[in-house]
């Protein structure tokens, strides 16, 4: 019987390989989409918790949708970012990329 | 039974094309990877009988913001330097152990409250009284408008030339 633990673990298998890539991937494209992993590894958890906790309400679901819509602005702002940063530096290479650094 | 078989595909498929991103030295691999691993999230909400969600999931995860990721790969032509790992790799693998140790951990031990009632179908319907009726949702509805549309702008103005 699949319950609300199996998929509050997967959730938390998910977010921890999202943030060991996030943490130790030098390209900047890889970083979001390390990010886009965590976002979605919290998606399912507040997806299960709707689904088990308050399945008539579903007010996980909303929250959900708005993740989505946060992550959506990130990645696009995020990306004009990288390619702005591209376009002025001829990399995306996270450590060469330290004007801001003292 | 069904359930329980469809339950452990998924999280299969969805782990290991989660460390696909993490271990693959090709870029535009780690995107496919990357899209593989949020279509079978999206199998995991229609389990969850989140059928808006999988629908919401498909269109733009992987319509939309895997097609953004593609495209960004292909404007910076990074493929050849691939996506080597820092030197933080030993820390940032003992802190993910941790955390993922503590998280199941904390999992394991919580007695969750859960509710036997059948989950509501279709969803639509309910997420739609959620975010539009009178005391749901709507002012973070129309906040997130006004944060689309400066996102549009921001983009817009940040990647054009100069």
């Amino acid at each position: 019987m699949i319950g609300l633990p199996h998929f509050l673990v997967l959730a938390a298998v998910l977010f921890c390989i999202g943030l060991y890539g996030a943490l130790t991937r030098r390209n900047a494209i890889v970083i979001l989409i390390c990010i886009e992993l965590m976002l979605n590894a919290v998606n399912i958890a507040l997806a299960a918790f709707s689904r088990y906790v308050t399945p008539v309400a579903l007010t996980g679901q909303v929250f959900v949708i708005f993740i989505m819509v946060v992550a959506a602005a990130e990645v696009a702002v995020g990306l004009a970012i990288i390619i702005s940063i591209y376009r002025n530096r001829e990399t995306v290479n996270a450590d060469k990329i330290d004007l801001m650094k003292w | 039974m069904g359930t329980a078989i469809a339950f452990w595909i998924l999280a299969v498929v969805v782990v290991v094309a989660a460390l696909g991103v993490i271990v693959q030295k090709n870029v535009f691999r780690v995107a496919l990877a990357l899209i593989v691993c949020l279509v079978a999230v999206a199998g995991l909400y229609v389990l969850l009988s989140a059928d808006f969600l999988a629908a919401a999931q498909i269109l733009i995860y992987v319509g939309a913001i895997s097609v953004v990721i593609i495209l960004a790969i292909m404007l910076t032509q990074q493929f050849a330097h691939g996506s080597p790992p820092n030197r933080l790799r030993l820390p940032a693998l003992l802190v993910s152990a941790v955390l993922l140790a503590l998280l199941v951990f904390a999992v394991l031990a919580t007695h969750w409250n859960t509710v036997d009632a059948p989950p509501a179908s279709p969803t639509t319907a309910v997420l739609a009284e959620k975010l539009f009726g009178g005391n749901g949702f709507i002012l973070p509805l129309e906040i997130s408008a006004v944060l689309i549309l400066s996102v549009v702008i921001g983009a817009i103005v940040m990647a054009r030339e100069k």
